[in-house]
């Protein structure tokens, strides 16, 4: 290439062209390979995203609804109150379980021998004698008479009804005998078998039978789990923001206190876990399984999430608002609580929310602090001992019944309910509130 | 080639009621454009620009030639449309979302905005110095050498040390640089990164460089190395420079341009414009009346 | 009187006190030619004496309930027979637990002994009285601080300043429950490892290769004395962490470039917020999806292909979690790309660069020590991960780099030794706080160095 000389520019111009054009094709398919990869990339993203929730949904729809069978029941003078007083307490301790084991004969006379006769009783759950006991209860003239009733099938029958033990399995590798099929395809046939909503799913508490089993439990822990968070670290996770962002003065403590902020966040939670059971538990005795407890733990926890998203907050209120409380003589506190602070929360609402949706799915500090206890009543407080909606979804995945898969995805979907309603909150909040200064 | 200017005209005719509407205009052309927008040896010809960026209408119906071998100033107050006319010129406005372009643009009398052009061909013939020295994050020698490698450029390692001393050289930095090619050129100083910038667009040798504002970063020495530098490349490349510096414009071009709002109000020799501007807009501006 | 009714009270005298305050100082200033002569607004005198009534009482108050359940075992423990005080810590802490459980009426599991029934009664006699104490000095020194405050009320007060000096020390004490945290964690963590570093030496803790620590009950049963060297758990960590990368960073980082750099502002306004919903999932839902669906399709694939696959192989677990870490690390990344500046990416295509060439070349370079940094904060998380392990590793520590195989990790261990009843000073508890320590270590490690190295780049090209 010569310097100076325009008239022998054009040679090596010419080439350049030539070389740009014949290396075209070649980056052409480098680009479009490129390109190529990356939306294969966000794909496979989404087609994770699509297989969780397809997976999850296609687990547990069906654990929203349960079995029941239609017995003939007779409610026994003999049985139930053979003094006729109509005694609460006497009918209250009735033995139910003998109506229903005799309604089920009932139905198929014709079996008998010890261990059909317990095949048959296990068609029917062991909560059906809580619910006739519940339907005497509410009305005591019930005793005497014969009613159709609809009572709840065990988790096996269940089962069997929604598809998830097969048929075809050879009889020695499935865990319903061919007889009991038999039983019920006879009731099917009479239309004595139907399946229900299970509002159960909602009230009751944990159970080891999986057709009684519900979240009401688990849901009321976390409601005061996160009641106790939420009331712990939103005031302190403010006022830190404001400090931090307000007032402190720029040294090496700010500094520290900002960096620790920030590797907390980053922290894995099993270690605030730790904490909690070696400071709340073993130092100052507080009581295991509880909300309290569990509250504390996860207020640590997201409290560097309230704080970094309160900063953001504060930071994006414009200073000529402070500039102008400050102008006519507001004191610097004034300032920052009568003006900056109120227009920053609704960005603060925002970070406690993602906060809490956080800790509502937190599951691994808590089982620290002992929260995975089997806890059959629902908590009426926040030293009950409880579980929460994760924790219970945690036991639910280990237990070997067949029927508690089915719940266990019934129980994330509500968790993810929950968490998408909470996010959904947020984003509206964001976006109602959201101010172009 | 006719036909080429055929088309171009009937672009552009539309417009000629326009100028008929201003007075005292010795020279009229059907753009409204005051002065000669035609040249000679034409390398790149604009017929009938106009840029929206989304419903901002930001040039509005420029025709101007660019000549073989001359530099061309763009002058002009802020946000008139000055560096937009100037990106056009290979298409670097494709990477603005919303930017639309309508008209005709030719280099080398291929229209520059046809589905066959393809911007990476184009934008090797047609290379760029930003306001801001933009050089990469990587060695000196690596800066320069980007353009060859990904064109394919240079068959040897030779062939590679070869454009990159040359480039170097023509952009004045190579007796600065030649020790220290392996550190990065974001450790240079503000003007050298500039003339960096300039030797990373002139080692594809294009035909056309572009300009955007290369010294408003950069102090007075800098600014008349530069300057210095425009002047010998004048010799072997167009030049199209954008510049808020009237004496810039005076010292280093042959022709100048004055935009206003988007509109190409004048052209001419730079001589004329400066000593003797036909329009009161550009009379206005070059003697400082606002701008 | 319970905690949160006692609380409750305290908020009550805490209104009045805010109440008589501002009355106190708006009555005061008649005498001093009306409100304008007070110091400050009557609101802040009232703030002033409410302040004072509330904080000191609700000091005492934590303090009272935190050492409460401590003190009052303590002098249980000290009026026990002589024999029983003698007996080891984990023995006598299952005394206690009958003493509790039979003061609140629960089943009892040993014979209730005259000696176990004055225990339970003198600790449900100290209970009470402990609860009516606090409640008595709770409520007083509530009325004493209001009180005091109370009477200060002056026109001279300088009411608003002094309020903004206690509500600032408030805000100080919020801001540094974060460093009190870290310190917690720290103490609790590198206390209970300094006991278990005395059973075990560190050396064969952190190089030892063989992690057995269940502990016999009979001295006669094999492998009594446990094993606790941590290296199966270390490289079980690595292994899945590493298959999660392997997942995670090119899909994270590749779907931010093709988000960020070419898609449609339709298709990226749809898929951005779609791939972060893998980001607010809960983790037992990944650990339930791992189990459930990814184990069983991985191992048919294997058996497919010919390959023995363990049941809680981990390629399963590392799979899962290197979906939960994508979003982590495609957004971080998204982050760092659009920090690279636009006059960059200028250039390049300047000089007829296409997109990939500018992306690959110029962008990726630039953007690389944030992308790295976002990567080390994806390992640091992947290896905190615990339910996705805990549900879907296994629990055998292998010394293996088979990915089909079955390993277990640092958090499926902790997890394992301390849920469930546990004594609290035996080896194999303790073990889970010293793998809980270098897990600290490693993760806050990452965090330092990935935070820096973010920051720094940041910085570059502000």
């Amino acid at each position: 290439m010569s310097d100076d000389n325009p008239s022998s520019a054009g040679a090596p111009r010419r080439r350049t062209i030539d070389a740009v054009r014949a290396s075209l094709p070649r980056r052409y398919a480098k680009e479009r390979r490129f390109r190529l990869t990356g939306r294969l990339a966000v794909l496979t993203g989404l087609a994770f995203v699509g297989s969780l929730f397809l997976s999850i949904i296609l687990n547990g729809y069906t654990g929203f609804e349960q079995t029941y069978l239609k017995v003939q029941v007779t409610f026994d003078q003999e049985a139930l109150d053979p003094e006729g007083r109509r005694d609460p307490a006497a009918l209250a301790g009735a033995d139910y379980a003998a109506l229903v084991k005799r309604a089920m004969q009932a139905a198929f006379p014709d079996v008998s021998g010890r261990s059909e006769l317990r095949e048959l009783f296990g068609m029917v759950s062991s909560g059906a004698e809580y619910q006739l006991q519940d339907m005497v209860k509410a009305d005591p003239s019930l005793v005497g008479t014969t009613r159709d009733l609809w009572l709840i099938a065990s988790d096996d029958v269940d089962m069997v009804m929604k598809g998830h033990i097969d048929r075809r399995v050879p009889e020695d590798q499935r865990r319903v005998s061919d007889r009991v099929l038999g039983w019920l395809d006879v009731l099917e046939k009479k239309g004595a078998v139907d399946t229900r909503f299970n509002w159960r799913f909602f009230t009751n508490g944990d159970s080891r039978e999986p057709e009684l089993a519900g979240i009401g439990g688990a849901v009321m822990g976390s409601f005061y789990t996160l009641l106790v968070c939420l009331v712990i670290s939103f005031p302190i996770g403010v006022a830190a923001a404001v400090y931090l962002e307000e007032f402190a003065p720029k040294n090496r403590l700010t500094d520290l206190i900002e960096v620790n902020i920030n590797n907390l966040a980053a922290v894995p939670s099993i270690v605030f876990g730790l904490l909690g059971l070696a400071v709340l538990i073993n130092f100052f005795g507080m009581p295991r399984s509880a909300p309290v407890v569990g509250g504390l733990v996860l207020a640590l926890m997201v409290l560097p999430t309230i704080i970094i998203a309160g900063r953001a907050a504060l930071k994006s209120v414009p200073p000529s608002i402070r500039e102008a409380a400050l102008g006519v003589g507001a004191s610097k506190m004034q300032t920052v609580f009568h003006h900056v602070l109120p227009l920053a929360m609704p960005g603060m609402m925002t970070g406690m929310i993602i906060g809490m949706a956080h800790a509502l799915g937190e599951t691994a500090p808590l089982l620290m602090i002992g929260m995975v206890a089997f806890v059959v009543d629902v908590p009426k407080g926040f030293f009950d001992p409880s579980t929460l909606l994760p924790v219970q979804i945690y036991l639910w995945a280990d237990s070997p019944e067949r029927a508690f898969v089915e719940k266990t995805a019934a129980a994330i979907i509500v968790l993810l309910a929950f968490l998408i309603a909470m996010n959904a909150l947020a984003v509206y909040l964001r976006k109602r509130f959201e101010r172009r200064w | 080639m006719n036909a080429t200017m055929g088309t171009l005209s009937d672009a552009a005719t539309g417009v000629a009621g326009r100028a008929d509407a201003m007075d005292g205009l010795r020279i009229r052309n059907f753009s409204g454009t005051v002065g000669e927008v035609t040249v000679a040896n034409p390398r790149m010809r604009t017929r009938g620009v106009d840029v929206y960026y989304g419903d901002k209408h930001a040039i509005k119906n420029v025709t101007l030639d660019i000549g073989s071998n001359e530099v061309i100033a763009m002058i002009g107050p802020s946000g008139c449309g000055k560096s937009t006319f100037l990106r056009c010129l290979n298409r670097m406005n494709d990477t603005v979302e919303g930017c639309r372009v309508t008209g005709h643009i030719t280099l080398d009398d291929k229209d520059v905005y046809d589905r066959q052009m393809d911007p990476v061909v184009l934008r090797a013939q047609v290379g760029m110095v930003f306001q801001k020295p933009n050089p990469f994050p990587k060695p000196i020698y690596d800066n320069i050498a980007y353009g060859p490698r990904i064109h394919g450029i240079a068959a040897s390692r030779a062939e590679l040390d070869e454009i990159v001393e040359s480039s170097l050289r023509r952009a004045g930095l190579w007796d600065e640089v030649k020790d220290r090619l392996d550190q990065p050129g974001t450790g240079l100083s503000g003007g050298q990164q500039q003339r960096l910038c300039i030797a990373r667009a002139i080692a594809v040798s294009p035909e056309v460089i572009l300009m955007d504002e290369p010294c408003s970063a950069l102090d007075p020495i800098a600014t008349a190395k530069i300057e210095e530098l425009i002047d010998e490349l004048r010799q072997n490349y167009t030049i199209c420079i954008v510049t808020h510096s009237m004496q810039q414009a005076a010292r280093v071009s042959q022709r100048t341009a004055y935009f206003h709002l988007g509109d190409l109000i004048e052209v001419g020799e730079t001589t004329q414009i400066f000593t003797n501007p036909r329009h009161k807009l550009t009379e206005d501006y070059i003697t400082g009346r606002f701008g | 009187m319970s905690t949160p009714l006692l609380i409750a009270a305290l908020l009550v005298l805490t209104a009045v006190a805010y109440v008589l305050g501002r009355r106190r100082s708006v009555a005061v200033s008649a005498g001093a030619g009306g409100i304008r002569n007070l110091h400050s607004l009557p609101s802040y005198y009232g703030s002033y004496a409410a302040l004072w009534c509330l904080i000191p009482a609700l000091l005492v108050l934590a303090l009272w309930v935190a050492f409460r359940s401590t003190i009052v075992t303590e002098l249980v423990v000290r009026d026990l027979p002589q024999e029983m005080q003698q007996l080891g810590p984990d023995r006598l802490g299952l005394v206690l637990n009958d003493v509790r459980n039979l003061t609140s009426g629960n089943v009892v599991s040993r014979e209730v002994t005259p000696e176990l029934r004055a225990a339970a009664d003198h600790l449900k006699s100290l209970e009470r009285t402990s609860a009516a104490a606090m409640a008595v000095v709770v409520l007083s020194l509530g009325v004493i601080g209001g009180g005091l405050a109370w009477r200060q009320i002056s026109p001279r007060l300088r009411a608003r300043n002094r309020v903004e000096a206690i509500v600032n020390v408030l805000l100080i004490v919020a801001s540094l429950i974060a460093i009190f945290t870290t310190v917690g964690i720290v103490l609790s963590v590198l206390f209970e490892s300094i006991l278990f570093f005395r059973t075990v030496p560190m050396t064969s803790f952190l190089f030892g290769l063989d992690w057995s620590p269940q502990i016999a009950l009979r001295a006669d049963q094999a492998g009594s004395s446990g094993a606790f060297g941590a290296v199966p758990l270390f490289t079980g960590t690595l292994l899945i962490s590493g298959i999660a990368m392997l997942v995670a960073v090119p899909i994270g980082l590749m779907a931010a470039i093709y988000l960020s750099e070419y898609a449609s502002r339709e298709f990226r306004a749809v898929a951005k917020p779609v791939l972060e919903v893998l980001a607010g999932i809960p983790t037992v839902v990944y650990g339930f999806f791992a189990a459930l669906t990814v184990a069983p399709l991985v191992r048919d694939a294997g058996v497919a292909l010919g390959l023995e696959v363990a049941s809680e192989s981990a390629l399963a677990a590392g799979l899962v979690m290197g979906i939960m870490i994508i979003p982590f690390v495609s957004s971080l990344s998204d982050d760092v790309i659009n920090a690279v500046p636009q006059s960059m990416r200028d250039a390049s295509y300047a000089l007829g660069a296409t997109q990939s060439e500018t992306v690959r070349q110029v962008v990726l370079p630039a953007a690389l020590p944030g992308i790295v940094g976002s990567i080390l904060l994806a390992v640091s998380r992947a290896i905190g991960e615990t339910m996705i392990v805990v549900m879907a590793a296994g629990l055998s520590a292998k010394l293996t780099a088979n990915p089909l195989d079955s390993v277990t990790t640092v958090t499926v261990q902790i997890v394992t030794l301390l849920v469930g009843d546990q004594e609290f000073d035996s080896p194999k508890t303790l073990a889970a706080f010293a793998l809980g320590l270098v897990l600290f270590v490693v993760t806050l490690g990452l965090n330092v160095i990935a935070l820096h190295v973010v920051r720094k780049y940041r910085e570059q090209y502000e």
